[in-house]
């Protein structure tokens, strides 16, 4: 007995060995590696007493610090702080020069862009940012080696980008030069309008040539193998961590008008926790809350609202299976569209600022190049809530069909709020429209895309976002046979306005604006191939105290520069 | 015991050879690309992105080549995070959560033998009662309610502990009792259970009948049995803490990889999902097997010897 008491004992002993030994490394290492972050902390702070310091949460991880591979506001929030391109985006998301020196030479036909550049601009390393810089950046982003999913931005807009995207010439013959170092010369396929916007995206960032080639496969996978040009120093990132920092960059030409010292950034996932590290002063802003949380903080004195930049819509497939749906019916699509209230909706299902619209085009995203009127206010509200004439245009539709009843797929997210959408809209729509009958599918985000694609679905809650600052960015989606158009729509009036506004009218700002007000018009209030809902919005918290945040509708979410503290 | 030994590292290869080709296949019918703006991608940018990552070969070509590279110790690089060698991630997250999932164990198993023997010793006490309950408290609690409350209360309202973040001692604290209240219970149930069992065999009369004390009886003599069986559960569930919680990370913000796991299946990271999916089988046979060890030196009535099973 005395004997197999011990084995026991060495026995127990045996297994935490063999536990501990085998989460020892890490785990230990984790450990001293805390520690020392602690100590450094303390350090820190002893010191910090007039210091600017911003606590901030975000939800999500930083996927990459290399701007070519980017595709995520995450990654994009961070170069709005760390880097500047030729533009960046003013506290009205108008571009305005930065890297630039000034605005651009163009040449008569509007495809030659000659740029000049600040001298006074350095990477973080002492290098000056030149011209170089950015036809090394565009050239790799292009490059089908660098895998660039966002490489389509610059397709159609520089010569050659297509081409060399589709492997048929070669990076080297993209049409961007560098006359000298502080000279660019571009030369654009055609005309393009909000060329400015594109130029102030992370895509079109510019990259220090030398710095990118010397760290190879590890460029951009943590804030050590990065380098900034703008405002702030990523530092304290290890590749795939919760938390980083910004530091003030010593290299930026206008450093003297940065006020933060350092932004302290936690991701926290769980919007309970964000809201928890906010009430307890841990934080200074919380990301964009989720749904339940807005509608719980909305009248909280801490709360703020933004108008963000992507439009919802119902989205109606007119073809399934190689045959008509009921919605290849206007009637049907028209009463559809007019059938739901979207007051009730964004009040109380969404709660988070996000506002309803009569269109496609998000307001705040582009503005007549004559009068300067919003494109959103001078196209007004094209689809309304009417029940009455929603009741007659599905009579009309039915018997047109020869139908009494019509049962649809609704085809949206499997998140909580994508549900809670879900069943007001089935609420809605049955209740308004005698007959219908919708039958709700909430799908994993992947599931939801893939069948959009293959356009397995009849009616889908869809949202888009701008990747450029104008209304061709929305409107071009439902041309014949636009990758993203998903709904069979086809009419040569709608694409033959798209193409002028494109081609014809490429160098005639106010013709191409009078284009696009028609294309939007016939989209959803003659053709109705879509039904607006909302422009989404986002509630955070952010304490008083903070002064100067600028949010954006477009590119990354918020600029910290001008930020300070109030005391 | 060395034949045994041989045989069963044999079957442990195989099992993982297994459940890594099972995964490959099943992965590769995960609706939607690995690529993160998927939605905006021309059919001809998709081809030429397939292209790069080679996802545009036949499955069993990628397969091929994928099991060529686990060979030479190469699990690829992460699609939500570009450029991110699989083996750094893994050992980047895999510390945190190993760390909570070693300390869960640790200290849950101990309270939850303790209030297991105290519940039989005192059997249908209000001692037996006060620790079934919370044994079914513990098991029936989901972690997300728990954890959050656990946070409100002693993060917010008491401003005890930090609310959330990996940074240092303290801040693992709460995440470990969220995650130690899963072992507790069980091992409470299992050591109440077994000891009452044994409590009522004859050598344990036999000790009484000696003149033991009933502390001595139970200390020297009855637990020891009683902990058999739980070692045979508590390998599994040490791997199950120990690869990290989902619910548990999210809530307190820490980097661990549980909560990667799930987010590579949600992206099509097809890189991570097999990093993981292998890495965390790899941890369940290994431990599984020692387990079996354990198992033979606690209970002398095991054998080892591989031919026995017949």
């Amino acid at each position: 007995m005395k004997k197999s008491k011990y084995y026991l004992f060495i026995v127990l002993a045996m297994t935490l060995v063999m536990v501990l030994s085998a989460c020892g490394g890490s785990g230990s290492d984790s450990d001293s590696k805390s520690d020392s972050d602690d100590s450094k902390k303390d350090a820190d702070s002893g010191e910090a007493s007039g210091e600017q310091v911003f606590n901030m949460i975000e939800t999500a991880e930083i996927p990459t610090g290399d701007p070519s591979l980017a595709t995520d506001a995450a990654s994009f929030i961070v170069f709005g702080q760390t880097m500047e391109g030729l533009y960046i985006l003013d506290e009205s998301d108008t571009p305005v020069p930065a890297i630039a020196d000034g605005d651009p030479d163009i040449s008569e036909d509007g495809k030659e862009y000659t740029f000049k550049l600040r001298e006074d601009a350095e990477w973080s390393n002492g290098d000056p940012v030149t011209a170089n810089d950015f036809v090394y950046s565009w050239q790799r982003a292009v490059d089908p080696d660098t895998g660039s999913e966002y490489a389509y931005m610059f397709s159609g807009i520089i010569e050659n980008a297509t081409e060399i995207m589709n492997g048929d010439k070669d990076p080297e013959d993209l049409k961007v030069e560098a006359e000298d170092d502080f000279t660019l010369k571009v030369t654009l396929e055609q005309p393009v309008e909000y060329l400015d916007s594109l130029l102030a995206f992370g895509t079109y960032l510019p990259l220090n040539e030398k710095f990118v080639e010397e760290q190879g496969d590890k460029f951009g996978t943590n804030s050590d193998t990065m380098l900034a040009n703008g405002p702030f120093v990523l530092t304290d990132w290890d590749g795939s961590g919760l938390t980083w920092k910004y530091e003030r960059n010593d290299n930026y030409y206008d450093k003297d008008n940065v006020a933060l010292d350092e932004v302290n950034v936690q991701v926290s996932k769980e919007p309970s926790t964000a809201v928890n590290l906010f009430e307890t002063d841990k934080a200074d802003r919380t990301a964009a809350l989720s749904a339940e949380y807005a509608q719980q903080y909305q009248n909280d004195e801490n709360a703020s609202t933004f108008e963000e930049g992507s439009s919802w819509y119902l989205k109606f497939n007119q073809e399934r299976d190689g045959k008509d749906t009921p919605l290849a019916n206007e009637n049907i699509r028209k009463a559809i569209a007019m059938a739901f209230d979207k007051q009730a909706y964004t009040d109380t299902v969404l709660a988070n600022g996000s506002v309803p619209t009569g269109g496609l085009v998000p307001r705040g995203l582009a503005t007549n190049p004559e009068t300067d009127e919003d494109f959103r206010e001078e196209s007004g509200d094209l689809m309304g809530t009417d029940l009455d004439k929603a009741k007659e245009y599905w009579e009309k539709g039915l018997e047109e069909l020869g139908e009494k009843e019509i049962t649809l797929d609704y085809l949206s997210d499997d998140t909580e709020n994508a549900k809670k959408t879900s069943e007001y809209f089935q609420n809605q729509l049955e209740t308004n429209l005698d007959g219908l009958k919708l039958e709700l599918k909430n799908v994993p985000f992947k599931v939801r895309l893939q069948d959009t694609t293959k356009q397995d679905y009849d009616i889908v809650m869809h949202g888009w976002g701008p990747d450029y600052l104008d209304p061709m960015t929305f409107l071009d989606l439902f041309v014949t046979d636009g990758t993203n158009n998903e709904t069979s729509y086809s009419n040569k009036d709608y694409d033959k306005l798209i193409d002028d506004a494109k081609v014809k009218y490429a160098n005639d700002p106010e013709k191409r604006w009078e284009a696009m007000l028609e294309a939007e018009k016939l989209l959803i209030e003659e053709d109705t191939v879509i039904a607006p809902i909302y422009q989404r919005g986002r509630l955070v918290l952010i304490k008083p105290t903070v002064k100067g945040l600028e949010e954006h509708l477009f590119g990354p979410d918020y600029s910290l520069k001008n930020v300070y503290m109030e005391n | 015991m060395a034949k045994y030994l041989i045989k069963r590292v044999i079957y442990l290869v195989i099992t993982l050879f297994i459940i890594t080709s099972l995964t490959f296949f099943l992965m590769k019918f995960l609706p939607g690309s690995p690529f993160q703006n998927e939605e905006k991608l021309s059919e001809e940018q998709r081809v030429i992105l397939d292209e790069k990552y080679g996802l545009d070969e036949p499955i069993p070509v990628q397969y091929a080549k994928y099991m060529v590279n686990i060979v030479k110790g190469d699990l690829g690089v992460s699609f939500q995070f570009d450029n991110q060698p699989v083996t750094d991630l893994l050992i980047k997250r895999m510390g945190p959560s190993l760390q909570l999932g070693f300390q869960a164990m640790f200290i849950g198993t101990l309270i939850g033998i303790l209030l297991g023997v105290l519940a039989a010793m005192f059997q249908n006490t209000w001692i037996d009662y006060g620790s079934t309950f919370l044994a079914v408290l513990g098991k029936s609690i989901p972690s997300f309610v728990f954890a959050a409350l656990l946070q409100y209360v002693i993060g917010v309202k008491l401003e005890l502990l930090p609310v959330a973040a990996w940074d240092g001692f303290a801040s693992s604290i709460m995440p470990t009792i969220a995650l130690a209240i899963f072992p507790v219970a069980t091992a409470a149930r299992f050591m109440r259970t077994e000891l009452i069992e044994v409590f009522g065999s004859d050598y344990i009369t036999l000790a009484k009948a000696k003149g033991n004390s009933r502390m001595e009886v139970s200390f020297k003599h009855a637990i020891r049995n009683g902990l058999i069986p739980l070692v045979t559960v508590l390998g599994p569930m040490a791997v199950g803490l120990m690869t990290g919680s989902m619910v548990v990370e999210q809530i307190f913000s820490i980097p661990g990889i549980g909560e990667q796991f799930v987010k590579s299946i949600q992206t099509n990271d097809f890189p991570i999902i097999m990093g993981t999916t292998i890495f965390f089988a790899f941890l369940l046979t290994v431990i599984i097997l020692i387990v079996d060890i354990l198992y033979g030196i606690i209970d002398p009535r095991i054998r080892l010897q591989g031919g026995d099973k017949s």
